[in-house]
């Protein structure tokens, strides 16, 4: 049984208890949705984590900004092109001190995500991101950068306008960018369009949160000819958290209430409002040259040869 | 003492061996055939072939060539040799069938690895060069790709060289899952420090180059060339056709369509590619 039928039969008990005014029975209900999601979230697959991570009720970046940022400021446009709504960017007071926010931010509803391009940046978003993040640089300011993506958006008009050069830019500036930057993977980590914007100091994954070099759909069309087996694929993909971190790749997990991120939010936030600014007040201390060296290393180590 | 000697020196000899025998032998077409264009269906002995540097003759087709054979045509003769030709993984591959793969691609190309990495002289200027063969696995970018190009741009810029990448990619390497996503992180990050130098890079784009090798070092060139018709961009072509619903033009991200677009300097057709190469090099300052 996956997570999402858990899911699904948990929704039948609660709407089960919406219609009785039993209190025993809403009681012993409670109790069966309490030792479901306990099964459940306890034994979790890489296929559950892909479904809660792409939840549609999971919090989106805007609902992280609203809740660590109260004060932000969007500020738009890539000034060569236009402004791209599946990526948001803009400053904030985060503990006394300015930061620079960078999102990928996909909707929650479908008109929001018609808005959003259900959060697939155009080139213009990758170049506004370099462009504000050149900013922060400027004015010394700490990066936070957002990753939510299942990938760059793969149309007509972003290859005529260079979508494999904003990414290959990204990857390339944000290298050596002279100021603090986390990442935070808080749902979908799609290829090189969420790579874009996870070159960092600090690498922070939400516990539910995937990370791939493409979605499962596409690495089983790719190599079995078959989208059907994505759930085969991304079992074999390594893109939970913790296959993650034993790689190396992310730094620290935020663990995630029972059942993902949306059924505790606030507390979610506290945690993860620790851990962004510890490592900011951490790294802050680190000197310029040794900063940028160690994010060279960071991903100058990853495989290992001889 | 004796021993000791004559055992270096097997091991030189083993070496420079296998250094000289990568160069001056076209493998792509055996003495007896003739084979016909792939687009004008011209038939072109293999001599003519190989004379046209694998270019028809009759409509100007650019046929795919091997790494070695593109260091070939790019390097003065006997200048090259390659760096770290041995790097390979020390990973496990626990991806089913992955290593059966690479050992058919290493058996059918001659090659360890989908890219060959070394130093050269290009009409007696010295650079680092690197060509990427698409024969070995689509030319795709697995760690040891990346790990190859890495080292190639770290020993460019730790000895002021100049760098030539021809790419040939179908993207990254799929079996390698993260590990090859983050070549790109690794490759552009070992590019922006040869920059920060004031050292000259050139992209030479062949067909095809997509996916994550076009969205990393491909497209970081100070100079980008493309041979004519080749194929780059970032998605593919059939993913961009359902996503949008339209059928796309035949020359869509083609070399000649990204000029128009603004994405290639220029376009050098194979015969005049090396003094091209040339050229741009003296006019950097590199000698
Ligand atoms: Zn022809």
């Amino acid at each position: 049984m996956d997570y999402k039928d858990y899911e699904n039969l948990i929704n039948k008990l609660l709407e089960q208890k919406s219609k009785t005014n039993d209190e025993k029975e809403k009681e012993a209900i409670d109790n069966e949705v309490k030792r479901m999601m306990m099964f459940a979230g306890e034994n979790l697959t890489a296929w559950d984590r892909v479904y809660i991570a792409r939840h549609k009720d999971r919090p989106k970046a805007y609902d992280y900004i609203k809740k660590l940022f109260p004060d932000f400021i969007e500020l738009h446009g890539d000034r060569y092109f236009g402004d791209d709504n599946a990526i948001v960017t803009g400053l904030a007071t985060f503990h006394d001190m300015p930061v620079t926010i960078i999102a990928q931010a996909k909707g929650k509803t479908t008109e929001e995500n018609i808005i959003r391009n259900f959060g697939m940046a155009n080139p213009e978003g990758y170049r506004k991101a370099i462009r504000i993040a050149k900013q922060a640089e400027k004015f010394n300011r700490p990066i936070i950068t957002f990753v939510d993506t299942s990938g760059a958006y793969p149309g007509k008009g972003a290859e005529e306008r260079g979508q494999a050069e904003a990414i290959a830019e990204c990857l390339f500036e944000f290298s050596t960018l002279k100021t603090v930057v986390i990442c935070v993977v808080i749902g979908e980590g799609g290829s090189g369009g969420a790579l874009a914007l996870s070159i960092g100091d600090k690498i922070i994954m939400l516990e539910n949160a995937i990370y791939s070099i493409l979605s499962p759909e596409g690495f089983a069309s790719i190599l079995w000819k078959d989208e059907t087996r994505a759930k085969e694929a991304s079992e074999r993909m390594k893109l939970t958290s913790f296959d993650l971190k034993n790689l190396g790749i992310v730094d620290e997990i935020i663990k995630e209430p029972l059942g993902g991120a949306q059924y505790d939010f606030e507390d979610l936030i506290k945690r993860l409002d620790r851990s962004i600014y510890n490592s900011i007040s951490e790294l802050e201390k680190v000197r310029m040259n040794t900063l940028i060296n160690r994010r060279y290393e960071k991903y100058r180590k990853i495989g290992a040869y001889e | 003492m004796q021993d000791l000697f004559n055992k270096r020196k097997a091991k030189i000899d083993s070496f420079n061996k296998s250094r000289k025998k990568k160069e001056f032998v076209p493998k792509e077409i055996p003495e007896y055939m003739f084979r016909n264009c792939p687009h004008c269906n011209f038939s072109i002995s293999y001599r003519e072939w190989i004379d046209e540097l694998y270019v028809c003759s009759r409509c100007g087709y650019h046929l795919r060539i091997s790494a070695n054979e593109r260091i070939r045509q790019i390097c003065d003769r006997d200048t090259y040799y390659e760096i770290d030709a041995k790097v390979t993984t020390v990973n496990e591959h626990d991806f089913e069938g992955y290593d059966e793969k690479l050992d058919i691609a290493q058996r059918s190309t001659g090659l360890s690895e989908a890219v060959v990495c070394g130093v050269g002289r290009i009409n007696g200027i010295k650079a680092v060069v690197c060509a990427m063969d698409s024969n070995f696995m689509m030319g795709s970018m697995g760690g040891v790709v990346g790990e190859k190009i890495t080292k190639s741009i770290e020993y460019a810029t730790s000895r002021r060289l100049p760098i030539i990448i021809a790419t040939a990619s179908g993207g990254a390497r799929m079996q390698e899952g993260i590990i090859s996503l983050m070549q790109m992180a690794k490759t552009s990050a070992a590019l922006k420090r040869h920059s920060d130098k004031g050292l000259l890079y050139m992209t030479l784009i062949t067909d095809p180059t997509t996916g994550g090798v076009s969205a990393s070092y491909a497209m970081l060139g100070d100079i980008i060339i493309a041979e004519p018709n080749a194929l780059i961009g970032f998605a593919g072509k059939r993913v961009i056709e359902k996503t949008v619903n339209e059928t796309l033009p035949p020359q869509f991200q083609r070399s000649e369509f990204m000029l128009e677009k603004g994405f290639i300097d220029l376009i050098v057709e194979r015969r005049d590619l090396k003094s091209t190469i040339t050229k741009l090099l003296i006019l950097h300052g590199v000698k």
